[in-house]
Order: structure tokens, then C-alpha cells, then sequence
């Protein structure tokens, strides 16, 4: 599944990231096989807000689209 | 795996050396600078781009060292301009920065791993490093411990922990440069596959070695990203023969996919993987359950209801307090001035030179320096929020309501900075990589009411609105105030979603924002911020406002009047009354009020006289010089007290009608026309710098001063219908 459609509060392990900014996101610490949680969405439903290696991290529907999670 | 022969030096600091400060963005690099080098700040642009240089001195054990704070930077990949410039000072390739002796490696505690991510590219480039570990408070209250000696051990360089809030952390960082000194790492500590080395080893001796001129420690760095990204598209060297290159590596590439590495993801998995195992022995995690301060802080401030309130709450307290707390300031610095310049002109003698030095110079200083409070008070807010974290949450609440409008949640941060000046959110607006995003954003950006309308709006609002209690703390002028902030800020809303519509669409911008943990600020480090801003403002602005104020008087002042027989048997009968009309008949058929008058029929319907007229022509300068222009011109016509502006702008009467000049719908439309026109110069020449055009540039200042002219126009008709009529 996509991060995109991922729910509040639960955790997703990092699958596979795809599309031309993979380096970018995978540079801020969203590797395959990190864990992240969502902490929430802004009030247009995008960014979304997610917990990476113990720091927050904010991103919009074309970064949460181009990441692949599985729960956790 | 660890590394326990460090290979520590200690001499290097024994002689004058260059001092890189270096780490990602949120780090607190910056306190560490300001605390190092307090006042003894150069900032300026680097030639031919926008990005802020921040160079500054600091003397350890009695030797002066340059101390440089390289941009923040997330990765040594080198795609933003401010990244690129952090890259190349490092492998000492930039031509406008001192190649650094050593480096002060900034990482946060808090957040380790993704730190440690750019420290481990950094590292490759084997310059001489101390580590310096911020915000353990933040590490420890989330259960972190970081062992330093085992950091220390698996990096190969000294770690030092300090608490960049407290005064003392320069001492912290000094003793530990002395005592710990700094060590120059091991390139590739992180363990590449072999597949990996193999690849970058080759693409180094095969190609980068003999056809680029990069010094041999910056080449594994390059051959990495050239992996990874595999084009030359953000490459900012001339490379020859890129079709040899991009055959080897397309080889390379298929060479590690066939030994099961993604070539694109290689480098950042591994240096993430060996961050992850090596930090094991160095960091202890407690499973904490409880919420932090920033958990419970993020559901207020970033809450989907109260966030955006908060936001527009946080603004109206910001521009209310900036408007009470400046005044006492300002009016003190009125009347230093005022009293300067009555004694400089009663103890020169009467003529020119006097009217020079009073009229011309010291009214012009006085101009430039009396907006110094404001200035400093926005800035001293914009640097104290920065430094809380919430400027980041601003920009989550915001972006969904900015991406609607066409922009950015980056566009936040540069918009909130063009509230000081339009030229530094300008240059911000370099951290938005889509170009159309940052077009739109610096096409509207002037919108923003920067500190040089500040002038403007102060002296119309005291003089013409009444200082009446609306409910609590709010007063009617200060609700004009933030008013007029909202205005400028709803036009830029509405240009933006036309630019939209307009404007050809392009490749999307990646958008992942940090949100820093919240914490109080170094107090002394947001200080330090803005007294440089107000020092660029009095050097830069100030420079250019007392040029103008001279060529104003000049223009007023010449012709001169020679008074006929009538005016001094008129002058006999009436002395105060002459000399007033002599001064009046003076400007009236000056350089100054020729042109003015010129160009009055035009501007009439704004409920503008001539005298405005001048001000509307001189302020294109820079806004500010409006100000500087009405002193200028009340000051030559001179009363026998001398009054402040705003008093005598509140006394002008129509000779005609022998009612009050200007009013409260002048004020009002003159305050439109500022908040919308492109009155500035500078403005101008930065756009046509950012866009490397003129095109944008005069389409911005075709579009601002039709929009500035017809709504400055509809605001005088309708305050004079409603208001006063």
C-alpha cells in the first residue's frame, strides 16, 4: 500500500520508494526497512506529518504516493 | 568496525585558520556561530547568487580564526544553490569561500541518525573535524543517551557535547578545540558493499581522474551521485567527453544491478545502514511512552482547526506589539534629531551649508535611523519563532491552503521575511526548487508589507487615525496597522491564483519539511540576528536614503527664490507669515516642485497633492525615502518651532480652502497605494538578478503600480463617501 493511505497513529515499515525524487526521500532517512508512523495531516488533509528515525517529518500526496509501506 | 586510533591534531589552531560550520538545517549551527562570533559578523551575498554568506572572527587561545557558517544542507548531492555552495566550499572548489582547515561537524542528539547521514558524506572529504553534538536536553527528555567516546570511536574524530542555549557554549566548543583538538577521518568508514567500491573506484580512475579537475579527495563523493543519479543535468562542472562518461556509467549501473545493488538507492541505504548498526553501541533508546513537550505542543499549534488560528492570532500579536513597543523608541530618536539639528542650526551661521547639514543631511539620518526600533522588533519575532520551531509548523499549516493558491508551504518563510524586506525573501525563495512555485512566489512576494512601508504607514496612521481603545489591548490604530499587513497579504493570495492560471506548469516540487522539536531559543543568538539585520539596513538602505535625502534637497533647494519687492514689504508686515510663503514659493518653483506638480493632474483622483507627488517619484528609490522626502520638505519650510512630521502633516492647510490638507481618506489611500505598488528599485534589480530577466521585473512593476493606482483610487472615493462624508 501507499503511504498515502496510510492511518493515524500506526506504524509502516519503508517498502520501496519510486519515482524521480527517490534520492531525495530516501536521503531524509525513509530508507527500505525504516519504520515510520503517521503523527497526523494538516488541515487540508495534506502534508502529512510522520515520525522517521525519531524526528518529524512533513510531506505532500506526491512524496506520500511515491512511498510503498506495509503495517507494522 | 570502531576505530580506536584516532589520529588527533592539536597544532592546527596554533595559526590563523578558516573554521566551516557545517551540519543540516535546525541544528542550532547558527547559535554556535553567533555565539562564537557575537558581533564580529560580514554577511553579504555571494557574487552572482543569492545565497547569504555569514563570515565571522573568533579568537581561541589568543589566535583570531575566520569562522564561515556554510548553508544548511540535508545531503552532499548538490541540488539547491545553498547546498551547492556548502559542497563546493568543502572540497574547496567554490571560488568566492576560503577553502576550510577544519570543520565544526554540527549534529543533533535528538535526531542522530539522519544527522549523521550528511556527517558520513562529509566525512569522505577527510577534512580535519571536531563533532559538535547539540540538543542532548531534547535527546535525553525523549530517553536518548549518546555515549560520545564510542561516536567518537566509530567515526575516528573527536565528540564534544554542548548545550547551544546556554551563554557559555562558545567556551564549551573553544576548550574542547583546544584540549580535544580535531581529526581528519577516514574516507568510506561506512562500510560500501564491495560491488559498490568496485563501481565508484572505477568510475574514479576511469573517467573523473583524468577528465574533471576535482581534487582527488572530492572524487568518490561525485562518482557517487553520478551512480545514483547517472546525469549531468545539476552538474556545475564543464565536463569533456560526457558521452564516454555516460556509456561507463550505464556499464557501471548494469554491473550493480546484476550484483543485486539499486544504483540509485545504494549509497543512501548503506551509509543509513551503517549509521543504524554502529549506532548500537553508542545510543541508548528507553521506550518512553509518555508524550513529549513537542507531541503535546504539535496538537495546539498544528491542531486542523486552532493551528491556522493561532497562526493568524501569532501574526496580529507580532504586528501589535512590533507597532506599541517601537514608538517610545522612535519618538525619542524623533526628538534627538529634532534637537540635534536645532543645534547644529543655530550654531552654524545662516545659509547654504547649514540648510545642508540640517536640512538635507541630519533630517535624512534621522529619517534612516528613527525606523531602526521597528526593524529590529520584527526581526527579534521572525528569529525568536525560527528558533522555537513553530516557523515550520506555520509552514504545514499553511501548505495546503498555499498549494490551492499556486504556492509553496515554502513560500511561507520567504512571504513572513518579505514582511521585513522583499529583497531577503527574495533570495529565500531559492529554497523552492520548482521555478514556477518560485516565480509566483517572488512575483508576489512585494505584496508583503516589508519594513520600508513600515515609514510610511507609521507616520499616516499616528498623524491621521485616532488613537481610540477598541476591545483589551487592541487599538484602532494597531487594527489599521495589521490591517493593512492583512491587505497586502490578500493581494498577493489573489495575484498568485491569476499567476496560477497564467503561468506554464512544470515539474512538481518535492516538498519534505522538517519539523524541528520545539525549544526555547539562545536569547542572545536571536539578538545578535537582528541587530545585523538592522546593521544591513542602516549600511545598505541607510546609504542609499541619505544620497537621496541630499539630491532632494538639492533639487528643492535650486533654483533658488529671489524674494521680490512685494514679499518683503509683505515680510515687514507679517514676518512669520513671509517667511512661511517665502518658503513655500521657494519649493513651489524648484526642480522638486516643477516635478511634482507635473505629474499632480495625474494622481489628483487619489486625493494626492504634489508634495506626495514628489515623495511618490523620490520613494521609488526605496520606499522608506517617502518619509525621508515629506522631512526633507517640511524641514525646508521651516516654522518657528520645529516640529516633528507628523505634527505638521496634521496642520498642512489648503490655502485654497483653508481646510486640513490631508486626511484620514488621504492617509488611507496613500497607505493602499504603498501596500501595493512597486516602490523599490532594489526590488527590481533582485528579480531581475532571481529570474536572470528583465521580463519579470517590469511585468512585476506593470502589474503593481495599475493595481496600486485604481485601488488607491476606489479606497479615497469610498473613505470619502463613508468615512467622512
Amino acid at each position: 500500500m501507499l503511504l498515502s493511505d496510510a492511518h493515524v497513529y500506526k506504524k509502516y515499515e519503508v517498502k520501496h520508494i519510486q519515482g524521480d525524487e527517490l534520492v531525495r526521500i530516501m536521503e531524509m532517512g525513509l530508507t527500505p526497512g525504516s519504520i515510520c508512523e503517521v503523527i497526523r495531516r494538516a488541515p487540508m488533509g495534506y502534508p502529512m506529518e510522520i515520525k522517521i528515525r525519531g524526528y518529524l517529518l512533513s510531506l505532500r500526496k506526491k512524496e506520500t504516493d511515491a512511498v510503498e509501506v506495509s503495517p507494522k | 568496525m570502531s576505530n580506536l586510533t584516532i589520529n588527533v591534531q592539536k597544532e592546527l589552531l596554533r595559526q590563523p585558520s578558516t573554521i566551516a560550520l557545517v551540519g543540516n538545517p535546525n541544528t542550532g549551527k547558527s547559535t554556535i556561530f553567533n555565539a562564537l562570533t557575537g558581533l564580529r559578523q560580514k554577511i553579504a551575498n555571494y557574487p552572482g547568487i543569492t545565497v547569504e554568506r555569514k563570515m565571522g572572527t573568533t579568537i581561541i587561545n589568543g589566535v583570531l580564526h575566520k569562522i564561515i557558517d556554510l548553508p544548511g544542507a540535508y545531503s552532499l548531492n548538490h541540488k539547491k544553490a545553498d547546498e551547492r555552495i556548502t559542497y563546493e566550499t568543502l572540497i574547496g572548489s567554490y571560488d568566492h569561500e576560503e577553502k576550510p582547515d577544519l570543520l565544526l561537524m554540527v549534529v543533533d542528539a535528538s535526531n542522530l541518525e539522519r544527522n549523521l547521514f550528511l556527517a558520513s558524506q562529509v566525512m569522505d572529504l577527510q577534512i580535519p573535524i571536531l563533532m559538535v553534538l547539540t540538543m542532548s536536553d531534547i535527546a535525553d527528555e525523549r530517553g536518548i543517551r549518546i555515549q560520545s567516546q564510542q561516536l567518537s570511536n566509530v567515526w575516528g574524530v573527536p565528540v564534544v557535547s554542548i548545550n547551544a542555549r546556554s551563554k557559555q557554549c562558545d567556551l564549551q566548543i573553544k576548550q574542547a578545540l583546544v584540549e580535544q583538538g580535531v581529526a581528519t577521518p577516514k574516507p568510506f568508514q561506512w562500510n560500501p558493499s564491495k560491488p559498490l567500491r568496485q563501481a565508484v573506484e572505477r568510475l574514479d580512475r576511469e573517467w573523473l581522474s583524468e577528465h574533471t579537475q576535482l581534487p582527488e579527495r572530492a572524487r568518490p563523493i561525485e562518482a557517487l551521485r553520478l551512480l545514483a543519479e547517472g546525469n549531468f543535468e545539476d552538474s556545475f562542472y564543464q565536463y569533456s567527453e560526457e558521452g564516454k562518461a555516460k556509456k561507463l556509467i550505464e556499464e557501471l549501473q548494469n554491473t550493480l544491478e546484476a550484483q543485486g545493488e539499486n544504483p540509485t538507492a545504494a549509497e543512501v541505504v548503506q551509509r543509513y545502514r551503517f549509521i543504524g548498526d554502529s549506532s548500537e553501541g553508542s545510543v541508548t533508546k528507553e521506550q518512553r511512552d509518555e508524550q513529549t513537550l513537542t507531541d503535546r505542543l504539535d496538537n495546539v499549534f498544528t491542531h486542523r482547526v486552532a493551528g491556522p488560528v493561532i497562526f493568524v492570532l501569532v501574526l496580529l500579536v507580532m504586528f501589535q506589539s512590533i507597532f506599541s513597543w517601537a514608538t517610545p523608541f522612535m519618538d525619542m530618536i524623533d526628538m534627538l534629531f529634532i534637537e540635534f539639528g536645532a543645534y547644529v542650526s543655530s550654531s552654524l551661521p545662516a545659509g547654504l551649508l547649514n540648510s545642508l547639514l540640517v536640512d538635507g543631511i541630519i533630517a535624512g539620518l534621522g529619517g534612516v535611523v528613527i525606523f531602526l526600533p521597528q526593524i529590529i522588533f520584527l526581526f527579534l519575532f521572525i528569529y525568536f519563532l525560527e528558533g522555537t520551531g513553530y516557523m515550520a509548523r506555520a509552514a504545514f499549516v499553511m501548505d495546503g491552503f498555499m498549494t490551492k493558491v499556486g504556492l509553496h508551504g515554502r513560500s511561507v518563510v520567504p512571504l513572513m521575511s518579505g514582511f521585513a524586506c522583499a529583497i531577503p525573501g527574495i533570495m529565500a525563495t531559492r529554497t523552492i526548487e520548482n521555478w514556477r512555485d518560485r516565480l509566483i512566489t517572488i512575483m508576489i512576494l512585494p505584496f508583503m508589507a516589508c519594513s520600508a512601508r513600515l515609514p510610511v504607514y507609521a507616520v499616516m496612521i499616528a498623524a491621521f487615525v485616532p488613537d481610540k481603545r477598541i476591545i483589551g489591548f487592541l487599538t484602532l490604530q494597531g487594527l489599521v496597522f495589521f490591517g493593512l499587513y492583512l491587505f497586502g497579504i490578500v493581494m498577493a493570495v489573489g495575484s498568485a491564483a491569476v499567476m496560477k492560471r497564467i503561468f506554464p506548469t512544470g515539474k512538481p516540487t518535492p516538498f519534505l519539511m522538517e519539523l524541528p522539536p520545539y525549544k526555547w531559543p539562545n536569547i542572545s543568538s536571536v539578538v545578535i540576528q537582528s541587530l545585523e539585520r538592522g546593521k544591513i539596513f542602516i549600511t545598505e538602505a541607510g546609504k542609499i536614503i541619505v544620497a537621496i535625502s541630499i539630491i532632494l534637497w538639492v533639487l528643492a533647494s535650486f533654483p533658488t527664490y529671489e524674494p521680490t519687492a512685494n514679499d518683503l514689504a509683505d515680510m515687514d508686515a507679517n514676518r512669520q507669515m513671509s517667511e512661511q510663503m517665502l518658503s513655500t514659493l521657494q519649493l513651489n518653483q524648484s526642480y522638486a516642485g516643477n516635478f511634482g506638480q507635473w505629474i499632480e493632474p495625474a494622481i489628483e483622483p487619489l486625493g494626492f497633492d504634489w508634495k506626495i507627488g514628489i515623495g511618490l517619484l523620490t520613494s521609488f528609490a526605496a520606499r522608506e525615502v517617502m518619509v525621508g522626502t515629506l522631512n526633507t520638505i517640511y524641514s525646508i519650510e521651516e516654522t518657528e518651532k520645529q516640529l516633528g512630521l507628523i505634527e505638521r502633516l496634521r496642520s498642512e492647510i489648503d490655502p485654497e480652502t483653508g481646510l486640513p490638507k490631508y486626511n484620514l481618506a488621504t492617509a488611507l489611500s496613500l497607505m493602499i497605494f504603498f501596500a501595493i505598488a512597486m516602490q523599490c528599485m532594489s526590488t527590481l534589480a533582485i528579480v531581475k538578478r532571481e529570474t536572470n530577466s528583465w521580463k519579470w521585473p517590469l511585468v512585476m512593476f506593470g502589474y503593481m503600480t495599475v493595481l496600486a493606482y485604481f485601488s488607491a483610487w476606489i479606497t479615497f472615493e469610498w473613505a470619502n463617501t463613508f468615512l467622512l462624508g
